[in-house]
């Protein structure tokens, strides 16, 4: 149970690297969080203000054409719509690259472990339309400047981001006794799938202290929460319910309703005691072992109480306490810290991802990490990837990976290093005589790579 | 570790002997191609995302059903009886109905109460206990099903796809495989990949399964040549992937394993969760969800004859539509049976009525029996199981009741 270096890289960041010097304690790769944001301008992507003005102007090529429009008229704006569509994918795609390239070349990679972590504890995706493009956007905006401050400025981020409020339905829930629903006379009223989640996943847990009740109080204080595409998140008073709201016994909001109301609910389930401890296992879970040793999330719950949900003081305890260091049950790394860490193993030239038709980038990376369980922007639920390794060692993520390793390589690199020195680059003192062997033994270096890359030290963290 | 002293000859040396035929290979056949020793076979259906049993198999007779729903609610639904119609969306289904192989299951759940959280919802489904975490541990019931059967293989038991949840987990061996995962690899490299995965025993069992079942869906696993031939193998396996809808790919896989030895199979469909604009949604994931019955039965030729679907969801939704043309997350709900080992086509319900005090919570339907009561009794059909078993060991403390007779 001691820091090292290999483990501090592996588990705490984005892998070894040929080029970047593994932190050489605990400290430092806890100082490297509070470093200035190199990776954010180094591989710059789209923020949420571009994205909602890209939504505005999909509505405008949307807009229905008057009844005397032509055939020709209407087939012209269909492949406007296409297009736009069509550039939008793309554009995302060169985000998503970018992602993984600040993974290969981050001096403090636990940035970007962390701010994957919370885009999946907050798990928003487009439904529809372009939206279906918006997660970096929504990542960048909303999570990742609020990574190391309080845990609420986080949570309200997240759970207000206009993607949230679309994923989880919140833009149309409307309160039973506001005036739109007074108008059009019961057609509409609330929707609690976002006020759900926030409890479930978000923030209380499952085995949190509500019930049926708090959830529906909560949708009453979040209607009126919508998206504005030029403003972002806006509040619709005639949308939002009148009256005073009852959420885990405290009372909130009165007969004028407001924006403010919903927040303060938010800012006490962020700071509640179930939320600390739900959190707090959530970490564990990720970042040390699926089985985490009760002290480690004691000491996690307790930090996040005292310094009420001071996220860098938490990441402090993770960091230092002694059974975060413990490899004898290490996790499974998901696709996405698979693949991060290939690339950083291999040092990839930034061009050669940059430069990925749409097509390859499809099949030489998100069709792969689909397979092996993980499609980027498509979530399968609002609870994200699942923690469990058995989830990531089946037989299918295993062909996957397998696979992967022996191919996208070769097709993203000119010159692959060569397997020998790669296995000491990629695994180090972690290296088995097994895959030592493999290198050595493989007929072409591209599978010499590849067996480096799937064997079970390096699907490891 | 134990190790004896690698080198490069020693271990082409046993490359050669092994040979080339995977076949031949003991790592590679883990199972016996002895028959399974039963004829029936069973696929179970996860809906996750919980399913809107009242839009799917809609309550007309019930006077309180229309002004309840307002749009969250398909108009022109293809009546059943006097008291239930069909969502036009599963008219696929309705030649089904017509020769006596489909049954509708109204008003049922599991034993999940209050929460009303997907995932805790989706977890009890497949555990099949009366709650989470406490009398079973954390094997799947179809999985203790299988420990009940004399002579079963890896093979005899198939989760599909890469989303299938808990419910074959357990101690009885079972096989996992996605129809578009797929391996192409040179024969040398095949050999190092099994040696590099022997650190860990989880890997190693995982690999061996996904060789054999790699050369088992079609094409082989073993390809001649270089790093050309390896990417062409993947590319055709791309393109087959995108030629069809996945559900599709699933349902002529799960098929295809059936003809064979395989004789329970689960997988789920997705796409339940109607809290907004649920006309659009509900449609597609019941199209979907009829294309793929329909599938299995045309692929499965005359042992469509021999099969039971049991399709089942974590719960049912609000009786109510919410304010955004949806449903939220509510109880009682729907299962859809479908298959010729079924007795005949009906409706399947103890009725309690959508009156606000007949209403579960005064907002969801009331569930008025054990989805796991209705399971085990198909299972006692095909299987032949003792009640007590099915009782105590797949559905502990379930209450069967009454015989709804699904089975022929």
């Amino acid at each position: 149970m001691a820091f090292s270096q290999e483990l501090g890289a592996i588990r705490f960041g984005c892998g070894l690297s040929p080029e970047i010097a593994p932190h050489e304690s605990a400290r430092a790769i806890f100082r490297g969080l509070s470093q200035p944001d190199k990776m954010a301008t180094e591989f710059p992507v789209e923020q949420t203000d571009g994205f909602l003005a890209r939504i505005s102007a999909y509505r405008v090529l949307n807009k229905k054409l008057d009844k005397s429009a032509s055939a020709k008229q209407l087939e012209a704006q269909r492949e406007a719509v296409r297009t736009m569509r069509r550039e939008t994918a793309k554009e995302a795609g060169g985000w998503f690259a970018q992602y993984l390239l600040r993974r290969a070349h981050s001096q403090n990679p636990m940035i970007e472990r962390l701010t994957w972590f919370w885009a999946d504890h907050f798990t928003a995706a487009g439904k529809n339309g372009i939206l279906i493009s918006g997660i970096v956007p929504y990542i960048e905006a909303a999570i990742r400047p609020n990574l190391t401050g309080k845990f609420e400025d986080l949570l309200i981020a997240a759970a207000t981001h206009p993607l949230m409020l679309h994923y989880l339905d919140q833009d149309n829930s409307v309160g039973p006794n506001s005036p739109r629903a007074q108008r059009n006379g019961g057609k509409s009223g609330l929707n609690e799938n976002l006020a759900r989640e926030v409890m479930e996943l978000h923030s209380l847990g499952v085995d949190g202290p509500y019930t049926q009740s708090d959830v529906t109080e909560l949708a009453k204080l979040l209607a009126g929460i919508s998206i504005d595409v030029k403003k972002g998140r806006t509040f619709r008073i005639g949308m939002a319910e009148p009256g005073a709201k009852t959420v885990l016994g405290k009372t909130y909001g009165a007969q004028e309703p407001a924006i403010d109301h919903a927040i303060a609910a938010l800012r006490d389930l962020a700071r509640h005691h179930s939320t600390a401890r739900n959190v707090a296992t959530k970490l564990a879970k990720h970042f040390v072992s699926d089985t985490p040793q009760p002290s480690l999330i004691y000491a996690l719950t307790d930090t996040f109480t005292a310094t009420g949900g001071d996220m860098l003081a938490v990441y402090e305890t993770l960091l230092t306490h002694p059974s975060s260091w413990d490899h004898s049950a290490p996790n499974i790394k998901q696709p996405l810290d698979l693949i991060g860490s290939a690339l950083r193993a291999l040092a990839i030239p930034p061009k050669s991802i940059q430069s990925l038709a749409p097509g390859k980038l499809r099949s030489l990376i998100l069709n792969p990490m689909a397979q092996m369980g993980h499609e980027w922007g498509r979530p399968l639920g609002p609870n994200g990837l699942p923690e469990a390794d058995e989830t990531w060692i089946g037989p299918q993520s295993i062909a996957a990976r397998l696979q992967w390793a022996m191919s996208a390589p070769a097709a993203l690199m000119r010159e692959l290093p060569d397997p020998r020195t790669f296995v000491e680059t990629a695994l180090g003192p972690l290296a088995s005589p097994q895959v030592q062997f493999a290198a050595k033994a493989a007929e072409t270096r591209w599978e010499g790579i590849g067996l480096v890359l799937a064997c079970p030290e390096f699907q490891k963290m | 570790m134990t190790q004896s002293p690698l080198n490069r000859r020693a271990f082409l040396t046993r490359s050669a002997v092994l040979g080339c035929s995977l076949a031949a290979s003991p790592l590679i056949t883990p199972v016996s191609l002895a028959a399974a020793p039963w004829d029936s076979r069973l696929v179970v259906i996860i809906l996750r995302g919980a399913m809107d049993g009242l839009d799917a198999v809609q309550p007309v007779g019930d006077p309180d059903f229309a002004a309840l729903r307002g749009i969250a609610r398909a108009t022109d639904p293809l009546p059943l009886n006097s008291q239930f119609a069909l969502h036009p969306a599963l008219a696929p289904l309705m030649p089904l109905w017509t020769a006596g192989q489909l049954q509708l299951v109204h008003a049922v759940s599991t034993p999940y109460r209050d929460k009303r959280s997907h995932f805790d919802g989706q977890d009890l489904l497949e555990a099949g206990t009366p709650a989470l975490g406490s009398t079973a541990g954390r094997d799947g019931w179809l999985n203790r099903l299988l420990q009940q059967m004399p002579g079963i293989t890896a093979q005899t038991a198939y989760a599909i796809g890469m989303d299938t949840g808990a419910i074959l987990d357990g101690d009885a061996p079972i096989a996992r495989w996605s129809p578009d995962s797929d391996l192409a690899l040179s024969p040398q490299a095949l050999r190092l990949a099994e040696l590099v995965m022997q650190t860990d025993p989880r890997f190693a069992s995982s690999l061996s399964q996904a060789f054999f079942l790699a050369d088992s869906d079609g094409d082989s696993l073993m390809i001649q040549g270089g790093r050309s031939e390896m990417m062409a193998a993947m590319q055709n396996d791309m393109q087959a992937s995108r030629k069809g809808a996945a559900g599709q790919r699933i349902a002529e896989f799960t098929a295809d394993r059936l003809l064979e030895e395989t004789r329970i199979a689960s997988f789920s469909i997705n796409g339940w969760d109607t809290h907004d604009n649920q006309s659009t949604g509900i449609a597609r994931a019941l199209n979907s969800l009829a294309q793929t019955i329909t599938t299995l039965k045309t692929r499965l030729g005359p042992v469509w004859d021999k099969t039971t679907v049991v399709t089942m969801t974590e719960f049912g939704r609000t009786a109510r539509a919410n304010g955004t043309g949806g449903t939220d997350h509510g109880t009682g709900g729907a299962m859809i049976l479908a298959g010729g080992a079924l007795s005949g086509a009906k409706v399947v319900s103890e009725w309690p009525g959508l009156s606000e005090a007949a209403l579960y919570d005064r907002r969801d339907l009331m569930p008025t029996r054990d989805v796991r009561a209705h399971a085990a009794w198909v299972m006692q059909g095909l299987f032949g199981l003792d009640r007590a078993v099915l009782e105590r060991s797949v559905f502990p403390g379930v209450e069967m009741g009454s015989d709804p007779r699904h089975i022929a």
